[in-house]
C-alpha cells in the first residue's frame, strides 16, 4: 500500500499496528506462563503473569484512543477506516486474551502446590497448545494481513471446542469419581473454560483481518463444537 | 526580578539584519512622491483659486438672463451659451449613449475573441486619443458643408463622436468585470443570451455604466475644439431648429477671453467657472454612485 | 444489511442506502469532450438513477465538473468546448442539435461553486426563471416564490425582506437562494458543482440538508471535492480520474471498500 500524502497519517496507523503486536506479544507469553504456572505449580511464575496484565489494559487504552483521535482527525475510509476500528476490535479481544490467562494464573495460586494426576492435566495442556497455535496465527495473520490464514484459525476452532467438551466429561468424572478432587476439578474446569474463550476471541481476531482485509463479514455462524451442554452427570455416566 | 528575565525565549534570531541603505532609499522615494504630489496639487489648487477669484466678480443674476453683448457693450450675461452648451451636450450623449453601450456590449459579450471585435476594439482605442479638432473638422466636411450652414445638430455630432469611444470603454471595462458565473446562472435557468445581458450583466455592471456615461458627459462638456467648426458660436438667442451658430460655453469663453472688452473677460471667467463646477458635480455624482454600488 | 441502513437512516441522519432498482434519469453513453484540441472525457458511459443523489469525485481536472456541464450543455457557451456520444435524459439525447439549449437548462437546473445571486431583488432572483416559460398572474407568481423559497429552506430569513437585493444576504443564504431560483422552475434534474465549498461548516451542514430533502423530488447529481460530503449525502459515488470513469458503485460501497486500487488510494489520502 503506498503512503498518504500527510505522513503523519501513516505515523498514527503504523502506531497502532505497533501497539497491537507488542499486545500480541504480551499475551501470547502470558498464556503460555499461566498454563505452565498452572501446570507445574509454579506460583511465582503466575504472579509474573498476574502483573504483566496492567500493561496490556494500558496498551488496550492507548490504542482505542489514538483510533478515536484518528477516526476525529483524518476521518479515515476504505481501508483505513477498516484498519482503525479493527484496531479498536483486536485490541479488545486481546486484552481479554489477557484478562483470561490472568484469571487462569490466579487459579495456579488458588489449586496452590497440591498437583494432582499429569492424566488429568494432559488433556488442559493439549487444548492449551491448540490455542497458543491459534493465537500465534492469528496474530501474524494480522500483521501480515493474510485472509488465508485468518480463515483456517477461523475453521480450526471448532477442535478446540471438541477437546473442551472431553476435557469437560474428563472431569466430572474424576469428581465423581473421589468428592475431594472437586474443588480441584473445579478450578481445573474454569481454566479449560478460559482457554476455550481464549479461543473463541482468536476466531473474533481471524474474523476481524478478515474484515480488514476484504471489507466483508465473515459468515455469521461459525463451526461450533462445544458439546459440554449436553454432557450432563447423567449422560456422562 | 524582572518578569522578562523569566520568560525562556526561544532560539533568538538576530534582529536588525535589514541593512541601513534599505530604510534611506525607502524614505527617499517617499519623499520624492509626496514632493512631486504636492506640487501637482499646488498648480492645481493655483489654477482653481484663481477661477474662483476671477470668476466669482463676474457672478451675477444677469449671467442666467441675459445674453452674451455685443462687442464694445456694457452688462450682458451668458444665458445663451448656457442653455446653448446643454443642449449640445444633451444632444451628444443622447446620440452616444445607445451607440456607444451597445458597441461596448458587443465588444464584451458577443464578440469575445472575433477578429471584428479585436479591430473594432483597436479603432475605438485610436479614437479615444484622436486630437478632437480633428472630429470637428471631420464634421464639418461631413455636415457643415453639405448643409451649407453651422448648426447645433453638427455641434451635438461632433460632440457625440467624441463621447462615444469612452462610452464603449467604460461599458466594455464593466461588462468585463461581471463574472462570468453570473452570466453562466442566467444560461443555467435557460435565459437566452438577449435576456442574460439585458438582466443581470447590464444590472450588474450598472453603475460602471452610468459612471462611463456621466465621465463622457463631463469630458463634452468643456470640449471646444469640435465646435470651432461646427456650432460655431454667437452672442444671441438662436433658432429653435439649432441652424446656424448656436452659442455654447467653452467657445464663448475662447472668443471672449482673448477679446479686448473688461465685461468679456468677466464673463469668460464667470463661464469658465461654471462649467468647472459642473464638470466637478458629474465626476463627484460619477464617484458616489460607483462607491454606493460597492458598498451594496 | 442495506435494509437495516434504511430503517435507522432517518434517526441518524445519514443519507438512505442506494437504491439500486431506481428506475435510470440519465444515461451517459461513449462520451467524449474536447476543450479545443484537448480531450476532457473519454468514453464515459454511466447511469444516473431517479431521485437518488450521484456524487462526482476525484482530483481537479479529472473531468467531473466537465461531466456536469454536458448535462444541461453549459459548455457549449464557449465555441472551443464540444461533446461527443449521448447523453438520455429519460431516453432523449441532450446533446442532439433539435434539443433547444433553453428549454433543456429549465429542466436541468445548475447550482455553482460560487453563490451567484442576480443583482435584483431576493423575489426577482427567483420570479427570474419562472417568469422565462410561464406568464403567472401576480399571485400565482407570489405564491410559486414562498414555495421555492421554503422548499429550500430559506423562507423564515426571507420572507420580510423579499424586495431587498439578493447580493445583501450571506453567502449560505445566497447559495441557498440559487438553489431556490433552480427549483422554482420545477426541474427534473438539479446539478450542483461544489456548491460548499465556499461556505462555511454551518452553512454547508443546512445546504447538505437541503440536499436531503430535495432528493425526495429532483435527480440530484453533485461534484464534490469534499470525500465526507460525497459519503454523507450520497447514494451512489462516481469516481473519475483523468478524464476516465474509473468506478461507479453505490456510495456505502465505494467509501469502505472500493474494488479499483485508484479509487481507494484516492479515497484514502494517497494520491501523489
Amino acid at each position: 500500500m503506498s503512503e498518504h500524502i500527510v505522513s503523519s497519517y501513516d505515523n498514527d496507523l503504523q502506531g497502532l499496528r505497533r501497539r497491537i503486536s507488542e499486545m500480541g506479544g504480551i499475551a501470547e507469553k502470558m498464556l503460555v506462563d499461566a498454563i505452565a504456572a498452572l501446570l507445574r505449580g509454579d506460583l511465582p511464575l503466575a504472579q509474573t503473569v498476574i502483573a504483566s496484565d496492567s500493561r496490556l489494559d494500558i496498551l488496550q487504552r492507548e490504542i482505542e484512543e489514538s483510533a478515536i483521535l484518528t477516526i476525529a482527525r483524518r476521518q479515515p475510509l476504505a481501508v483505513d477506516l477498516r484498519e482503525t476500528i479493527s484496531a479498536i476490535r483486536v485490541s479488545g479481544d486481546v486484552e481479554r486474551i489477557g484478562d483470561l490467562a490472568k484469571n487462569i494464573a490466579k487459579r495456579a495460586l488458588a489449586i496452590g502446590g497440591q498437583l494432582q494426576p499429569q492424566k488429568i492435566a494432559a488433556g488442559v495442556q493439549h487444548m492449551s497448545d491448540l490455542v497458543l497455535a491459534q493465537l500465534k496465527d492469528v496474530l501474524d495473520a494480522y500483521a501480515q494481513q493474510d485472509t488465508v490464514k485468518a480463515v483456517d484459525v477461523w475453521r480450526r476452532d471448532g477442535a478446540i471446542d471438541a477437546l473442551y467438551t472431553s476435557v469437560f466429561r474428563e472431569l466430572l468424572t474424576y469428581m465423581m469419581e473421589d468428592p475431594r478432587n472437586i474443588s480441584f476439578c473445579t478450578h481445573l474446569l474454569f481454566c479449560a473454560k478460559n482457554i476455550e474463550r481464549i479461543g473463541d476471541h482468536t476466531t473474533n481476531i481471524a474474523e476481524t483481518v478478515h474484515y480488514l482485509v476484504t471489507g466483508e463479514n465473515l459468515a455469521i455462524d461459525r463451526p461450533k463444537n462445544d458439546r459440554s451442554i449436553d454432557a450432563t452427570v447423567g449422560a456422562g455416566a | 526580578m524582572d518578569i522578562a528575565q523569566n520568560i525562556s525565549m526561544a532560539t533568538p534570531k538576530a534582529w536588525g539584519r535589514v541593512r541601513r541603505s534599505r530604510y534611506l532609499a525607502d524614505r527617499a522615494l517617499k519623499i520624492i512622491c509626496a514632493l512631486f504630489t504636492l506640487i501637482g496639487a499646488f498648480v492645481l489648487g493655483w489654477i482653481l483659486l484663481m477661477l474662483i477669484v476671477e470668476g466669482i466678480s463676474g457672478f451675477s443674476p444677469a449671467l442666467f438672463t441675459q445674453t452674451t453683448p455685443g462687442p464694445g457693450t456694457q452688462g450682458g450675461g451668458i444665458a445663451n451659451a448656457l442653455v446653448g452648451s446643454l443642449i449640445l451636450t444633451f444632444l451628444g450623449i443622447i446620440v452616444a449613449t445607445p451607440v456607444g453601450v451597445l458597441a461596448g456590449t458587443y465588444l464584451a459579450e458577443y464578440g469575445k475573441g472575433s477578429k471584428l471585435a479585436e479591430l473594432i476594439r483597436f479603432l475605438n482605442d485610436i479614437l479615444l486619443a484622436a486630437p478632437s479638432i480633428l472630429i470637428g473638422l471631420f464634421v464639418y466636411t461631413l455636415m457643415v458643408q453639405p448643409m451649407g450652414s453651422y448648426s447645433g445638430w453638427a455641434g451635438g455630432v461632433a460632440l457625440a463622436i467624441i463621447a462615444v469611444p469612452v462610452i464603449v470603454r467604460t461599458t466594455e471595462d464593466m461588462l468585463r468585470l461581471v463574472p462570468g458565473s453570473l452570466r453562466e446562472a442566467g444560461a443555467a435557468l435557460g435565459a437566452p443570451m438577449s435576456t442574460v445581458i439585458m438582466q443581470v450583466s447590464w444590472r450588474a455592471a450598472r453603475a460602471g455604466m452610468v459612471t462611463g456615461v456621466l465621465l463622457a458627459t463631463a469630458r463634452i462638456a468643456g470640449e471646444t475644439a469640435p465646435l470651432l467648426f461646427t456650432a460655431l458660436n454667437n452672442n444671441f438667442w438662436f433658432k429653435a431648429n439649432l441652424m446656424g451658430g448656436v452659442s455654447n460655453l467653452p467657445v464663448m469663453i475662447y472668443q471672449f477671453a482673448l477679446a479686448p472688452y473688461q465685461n468679456w473677460r468677466e464673463l469668460a471667467w464667470a463661464g469658465a467657472l461654471i462649467i468647472t463646477i459642473s464638470i466637478l458635480a458629474l465626476s463627484v455624482v460619477a464617484r458616489l454612485i460607483v462607491k454606493k454600488d460597492h458598498v451594496r | 444489511m442495506s435494509q437495516i441502513a434504511l430503517n435507522t437512516s432517518s434517526a441518524i441522519g445519514s443519507a438512505a442506502a442506494a437504491d439500486v432498482d431506481a428506475p435510470i434519469r440519465i444515461a451517459v453513453r461513449n462520451l467524449n469532450f474536447h476543450y479545443g484540441d484537448a480531450i476532457a472525457l473519454k468514453n464515459v458511459s454511466l447511469n444516473f438513477h431517479d431521485r437518488q443523489v450521484t456524487a462526482l469525485i476525484g482530483p481537479s481536472g479529472c473531468g467531473k465538473s466537465t461531466l456536469l456541464r454536458t448535462f444541461n450543455r453549459i459548455y457549449s457557451l464557449y465555441p472551443e468546448q464540444r461533446a461527443d456520444g449521448e447523453i438520455l435524459l429519460d431516453g432523449q439525447n441532450v446533446l442532439s442539435p433539435s434539443v433547444d439549449v433553453n428549454e433543456l437548462r429549465a429542466r436541468v437546473g445548475m447550482v455553482f461553486q460560487k453563490p451567484t445571486p442576480f443583482p435584483m431583488s431576493i423575489y426577482d432572483n427567483i420570479a427570474f426563471g419562472i417568469r422565462l416559460y410561464e406568464n403567472l398572474p401576480k399571485s400565482e407568481l407570489d405564491g410559486r416564490v414562498e414555495e421555492a423559497l421554503k422548499k429550500a429552506a430559506l423562507w423564515n430569513e426571507a420572507k420580510d425582506k423579499l424586495r431587498q437585493s439578493g447580493m445583501g444576504l450571506s453567502g449560505g443564504q445566497q447559495q441557498r437562494l440559487c438553489i431556490a431560483r433552480t427549483i422554482a422552475q420545477n426541474p427534473e434534474v438539479i446539478l450542483l458543482d461544489e456548491p460548499t465549498s465556499a461556505l462555511d461548516p454551518i452553512s454547508t451542514g443546512k445546504i447538505e440538508e437541503l440536499i436531503e430533502h430535495l432528493r425526495e423530488e429532483f435527480t440530484i447529481v453533485i461534484v464534490t471535492h469534499n470525500m465526507q460530503q460525497a459519503a454523507r449525502i450520497s447514494q451512489f459515488t462516481a469516481f473519475m480520474y483523468l478524464g476516465e470513469l474509473v468506478e461507479f458503485g453505490p456510495t456505502n460501497k465505494m467509501f469502505m471498500t472500493p474494488t479499483k486500487k485508484q479509487t481507494q488510494d484516492y479515497i484514502t489520502g494517497r494520491f501523489g
